[in-house]
């Protein structure tokens, strides 16, 4: 491979760092805003966010990118960037996985506390502010840590639609060489680098947390290795998070 | 925004087509991942560290790395080295190799939510190794695991459109050469977004029934 090459790869991975960076943002806030609107007391509230969630979980993240980038130009009049069309798609789409591990973390947080927000006239707002999900937060991060991972899988698929991100330069590469085992094991071997960076980060996060609320890690380890082993599923429809 | 219903008309014939071809990925993708997910999950109970280590890593690498490359990869590359598959059968295998390192973790803790009591019991009443796997161990492991693979065939259902990318026709495939030939992008890929959304519905409403017939 020559140098020029390489610089296209590493244009590649700059690329797939921008959206991956851009489309966790989204998706975080998606996330959070539909998972918390999902325990929310009025039932045309909840009724949306689970509705949402189930359009997004229920279609391929490809179908989607496919939409954003072809149907929703001619319907709504107006043709996004393909930065923002890739980070619109996929950003909505983990975001409605995002959604369910809140929801589910939220869940899992003692009912006591709740009511002991109420018990001391909490509002809602301070109730979920203060209490839930300081409480939660913590408890979702394996969960986000695997979506993250999923979502840097995810941003692969951009290249389909001629976006220059890792893969479409490895493809590029592939045709200017004439020769495909090098360069793919390469970009293979790139995207696990990335994926590892990314799980020491989430961890370090985790024990951040976790010592914030007063929770030893050290003694969690087991139950968060079990907890890993059933989330990892990022399209598991029955939702079972947490 | 112009909605033609004449369009979905014309495209439905494809679109049946690329149905069958979507779920046949998904059905031979499915048995391929249980399979090797399983072979996985028991080479990691053996003792010995030289088999472990090397099937943790490879696996790890797998699940952390996009299945559009691996597409990829095996599609160009497998050639290179003379073996040469149709398209569909790349896919096919590609799709069971990524689950399968998924299937493999639900295996493992299934496996290790089997009581102690059970192995004990083998051990006590002498039975071998093999009998204890096969007639003890994995039916109440797999028993108790058969709605988490479900979830995963659901999951395996939304990555088949990326065998689009390596020249397979299935539903997105369809629906983008339809587009590509008559300029309407709308209809047919609305189409397939529904379609998915239908299969991927009916499926987790069965796997709910077949849950409540296993799991009691």
């Amino acid at each position: 491979m020559t140098k020029g090459l390489w610089e296209l790869v590493l244009q590649g991975v700059w690329t797939t760092v921008q959206l991956l960076v851009l489309s966790a943002l989204l998706a975080t806030a998606v996330s959070f805003v539909v998972g918390v609107a999902r325990t929310h007391r009025l039932w045309i509230v909840r009724f949306l966010a689970g509705f949402y969630t189930e359009v997004f979980r229920g279609t391929s993240a490809l179908v989607m990118i496919f939409w954003v980038f072809f149907v929703l130009p001619p319907a709504f009049g107006w043709q996004l960037v393909p930065m923002w069309a890739g980070t619109l798609a996929l950003g909505l789409t983990y975001g409605a996985y995002g959604s369910e591990i809140v929801r589910g973390a939220l869940n899992a947080v003692d009912p006591a506390q709740r009511e002991g927000g109420i018990a001391l006239s909490f509002t809602p707002w301070q109730r979920m502010r203060l209490i839930l999900l300081p409480q939660a937060v913590p408890e979702m991060i394996p969960s986000f840590c695997n979506l993250l991972i999923e979502l840097l899988k995810g941003t692969a698929l951009v290249s389909v639609m001629g976006m220059g991100d890792l893969a479409f330069s490895g493809n590029l590469v592939r045709l200017a060489l004439q020769e495909s085992a090098e360069i793919y094991t390469y970009v293979l071997l790139i995207y696990f680098v990335i994926a590892f960076a990314l799980t020491r980060l989430m961890r370090g996060l985790e024990k951040r947390l976790k010592r914030g609320v007063g929770k030893d890690p050290l003694h969690e380890a087991g139950a968060r290795e079990l907890k890993r082993a059933e989330t990892t599923g990022v399209g598991a429809a029955g939702g079972g998070v947490a | 925004m112009k909605w033609d219903w004449g369009a979905v008309r014309d495209f439905m014939p494809h679109f049946w087509d690329g149905l069958l071809v979507t779920l046949q990925a998904l059905a031979l993708g499915s048995l391929i991942s249980f399979a090797l997910g399983l072979v996985w999950a028991l080479l990691m109970r053996t003792p010995s560290r030289w088999v472990r280590w090397p099937v943790g890593a490879v696996t790890e690498f797998v699940r952390d790395t996009p299945l559009l490359v691996q597409l990829f990869f095996l599609f160009y590359v497998l050639p290179e080295w003379g073996l040469t598959f149709s398209a569909l059968t790349t896919g096919v295998f590609a799709i069971g190799l990524h689950y399968s390192t998924y299937t493999m973790q639900v295996y493992r803790a299934g496996i290790e939510a089997v009581p102690a009591g059970q192995w004990e019991a083998a051990t006590a009443l002498n039975l071998p190794r093999r009998r204890t796997w096969t007639a003890v161990i994995l039916p109440q492991a797999i028993r108790r695991v058969v709605p988490a693979l479900g979830n995963y065939v659901i999951s395996m259902l939304k990555d088949t459109p990326l065998l689009m990318a390596i020249t397979v026709l299935e539903m997105l495939g369809q629906a983008r050469l339809f587009s590509q030939q008559h300029f309407q992008f709308t209809e047919p890929l609305t189409v397939i977004g529904v379609a998915f959304i239908l299969v991927s519905y009916l499926a987790s409403l069965l796997l709910r029934a077949l849950e409540r017939r296993l799991v009691r």
